[in-house]
């Protein structure tokens, strides 16, 4: 008797997990089926962003902004004799299951090039995979410069994988940035910085500072987070016997908003300053009221003002996707968009027919790519790194981001 | 500014917490000798009745004094009734199969009601915000308190002080006592111990569904993977006060909410220990902690020295 209600119980706990398990990859796969049907060769461009969990809102809007893309080259027939598909794996943000993925990308034959993913540690993972299989990789979202230029890229730059380029500037520039901003426009001296000792975070807070401190201004403490937990009020307690005028923090929005929250809650009322990875939605509700002031810088221009982003910005609405494009959708189409034309010129070269070695061929072409993308020209630079490198600077107002200021970085 | 007061009072509230949170693991041990590890988890669901409450059945706009009840009742339900289920169905089954058995089926259980949160709750897949109480925070001399922190200074004694009453002055608390001693004894002098293993259980639930009100409270916002981390310290608290012990459990609690207060603190104030003081190392010196108590006391700080069952 016991045996047989132990049996029935693993059965159904299996069977529940199964089931389970095939939402998810259902859930995932599904978008891109039906971006159009131009016969012919299929290029399937692969997506790895995080699709659910604590940045799913930052990573629904690279898959959509790529699907974006895929439709309209397949409307405009851009490509002649290829139809474009994408498929969206599910990388949760952690470095394991986007090396998982990109196996997965390199398994399937029909896969040219793959949009992705959103952290910086997670890339880590995954250049040596595609590198390897010469399949191209374009971030719209990775910041950290030891992806393009090596981890002694303070000293001397050496490009690591030839096969990875990005859309986003790196956090070699935006945290100099935050820094010049903080110091020379909202006139504040005395720093506060923390981070979540990820590989974003920790750089960005590197670069602040070492910015912070060559304009003359003074860090009055630091803190490292776990990104694990939700309780800051320990760190809120420093932050306000510091006598800090501003606080900046490397890391993202899951942490950010609740520890703006708690240092406002403590009694500090200074704000808090972040990078790209705070640029969110999510980041403002999580905050709650006491956030307004915040401030957060994030790569390029913001995409409503752009004139060149209008049209992508109705073709987003037009297209009727359930989630907002977020802080990197206009990077992701243009990513998406620089392995079309790469996949194009590939294709023009060879007679209007894919090569047999078509990836590296297209991880060739993405080199010499340049065109006018959502977010200004795009192209890449020796190091495979955009040589757009625009930023702005937003706070939150009224209960929304908005554009401060805009401006080129010019190293100092 | 001294800041001790104030990071004594951050610890205090934490490890109320984890407190209300260990007293659930501490009396199905108590009782069944099971480490629950799903507790954790419906701790988490916990928040979820309590929002649902919140979002889906009061009308917009209602008072939190008329609604923080409700949801309170709405969370303890939700808990209790995970609980018992998972007592009936996926424990009870496996009581008198290896110790490894029913401990495999917790994990299973808590990784299934994640994921079933994870994929059915409308908006779970990401944080979801949490209805605050109005107003601003106490002063207290140079400790400040949020209006949030409130709910958890009051439910975390009154809450102690029924468990103290219920366990010692009510009959069924005496029958949880005498099962707790020799389950098999008990039997035989007429102790229904089927319903006291269930009692057992659903209490446990009733505090963590307290307890996770007071996280919504706290932090303003709960997401499926909330228990995992909490109940993990919460267990930890029940090991260092003395697992089977619900007065240690409350103070294991207490010791390690302060312990990371205070290791977040002033660690990095310790020449050359500047590299090991930030938050992200509090963990490391809770357990640290942990180990040191239970290398001297193995039993843990309130728990007794049990002989082993011949």
């Amino acid at each position: 008797m016991r045996q047989r209600s132990l049996i029935a119980i693993t059965a159904a706990l299996a069977a529940g997990a199964l089931t389970l398990t095939a939402c998810g990859s259902r859930d995932s796969g599904d978008k891109g089926s039906d971006s159009g049907n131009g016969g012919g060769t299929t290029v399937v461009i692969g997506v790895d962003a995080p699709l659910t969990g604590d940045l799913s809102a930052l990573g629904l809007g690279i898959r959509n902004s790529v699907d974006l893309a895929a439709k309209q080259a397949n409307k405009k027939n851009y490509v002649k004799g290829v139809t474009f598909k994408i498929e969206a794996k599910d990388d949760q943000a952690q470095p394991s299951s986007g090396q998982t993925n990109a196996t997965g990308f390199v398994g399937e034959k029909d896969v040219l090039g793959v949009v992705g993913p959103l952290n910086s540690s997670v890339a880590q993972s995954m250049q040596k995979v595609f590198d390897d299989a010469k399949l191209v990789e374009v971030s719209p979202a990775n910041t950290s410069p030891d992806l393009t230029q090596g981890p002694d890229w303070r000293k001397s730059k050496t490009r690591q994988y030839k096969s990875y380029f990005r859309t986003a500037t790196t956090d070699a520039i935006q945290g100099p940035f935050a820094a010049q901003y903080v110091f020379n426009k909202a006139k504040k001296t005395k720093a506060f910085v923390i981070d979540d000792k990820k590989t974003y975070g920790a750089g960005l807070a590197g670069t602040f500072t070492d910015e912070f401190k060559k304009l003359g201004g003074k860090i009055v403490g630091t803190e490292h987070i776990n990104p694990d937990t939700k309780d800051f009020s320990a760190v809120a307690t420093k932050v306000k016997n510091s006598g800090a005028q501003v606080v900046y923090y490397g890391g993202e929005y899951p942490q950010a908003g609740p520890l703006s929250k708690q240092i406002k809650a403590a009694g500090a009322k200074i704000p808090l300053v972040g990078g790209d990875g705070i640029y969110a939605d999510d980041f403002i509700k999580l905050a709650g009221a006491s956030g307004t002031g915040d401030l957060a810088t994030s790569v390029g221009a913001p995409v409503e003002t752009l004139d060149s982003a209008k049209e992508f910005v109705d073709n987003y609405k037009a297209a009727g996707y359930k989630e907002a494009y977020a802080a990197y959708g206009g990077y992701s189409y243009d990513s998406a968009w620089s392995i079309i034309e790469a996949v194009k010129k590939v294709v023009d070269d060879n007679g209007g027919k894919l090569p047999s070695d078509a990836r590296a061929k297209v991880t060739a072409a993405m080199q010499s790519v340049s065109f006018d993308g959502v977010t200004g020209k795009v192209s890449f630079d020796e190091y495979g790194d955009a040589t757009n490198k625009q930023l702005t600077v937003y706070s939150v107002t009224g209960g929304a981001w908005k554009a401060v200021e805009s401006g080129t970085y010019n190293g100092s | 500014m001294n800041e001790l007061p104030q990071q004594l009072v951050n610890g205090l509230l934490l490890g109320s917490m984890y407190g209300l949170v260990a007293i659930g693991y501490t009396m199905v041990y108590g009782i069944v000798q099971l480490i629950n590890f799903a507790h954790g988890e419906i701790f988490m669901t916990g928040a979820f009745g309590a929002l649902t409450v919140y979002a889906y059945i009061l009308p917009d706009g209602t008072s939190m004094w008329v609604a923080l009840p409700l949801m309170l009742v709405g969370a303890v339900l939700v808990a209790v009734t995970v609980a018992v289920g998972a007592e009936r169905f996926a424990y009870r089954p496996l009581r008198t199969a290896p110790r490894l058995a029913p401990l495999i089926t917790a994990i299973g259980l808590s990784l299934a009601l994640q994921q079933a949160v994870w994929a059915w709750y409308p908006g779970a897949k990401s944080a979801r915000t949490f209805p605050s109480i109005p107003g601003g925070p106490f002063e207290i001399g140079n400790v400040t308190i949020q209006t949030g922190d409130v709910f958890l200074v009051a439910a975390a004694p009154i809450s102690m002080a029924i468990l103290a009453y219920f366990v010692m002055r009510t009959r069924t608390g005496r029958g949880m006592q005498a099962t707790a001693q020799d389950p098999d004894t008990a039997k035989l002098m007429g102790v229904n111990t089927d319903r006291i293993i269930v009692i057992a259980f659903a209490l446990g639930a009733a505090f963590a569904a307290v307890g996770s009100v007071a996280y919504g409270l706290k932090y303003g916002q709960i997401d499926f993977r909330m228990g995992f981390i909490l109940g993990l310290k919460a267990f930890t608290a029940a090991v260092l006060g003395g697992i089977g012990n619900i007065y240690g459990a409350m103070l294991g609690g207490l010791v390690l909410g302060v312990a990371e207060a205070l290791s977040t603190a002033y660690i990095a104030d310790i020449p050359g220990m500047d590299k090991f003081g930030s938050q992200s190392w509090a963990d490391v010196w809770a357990f640290v902690l942990l180990i040191l108590v239970l290398l001297f006391r193995p039993q843990g700080l309130l728990g007794e020295r049990v002989a082993d069952r011949a």
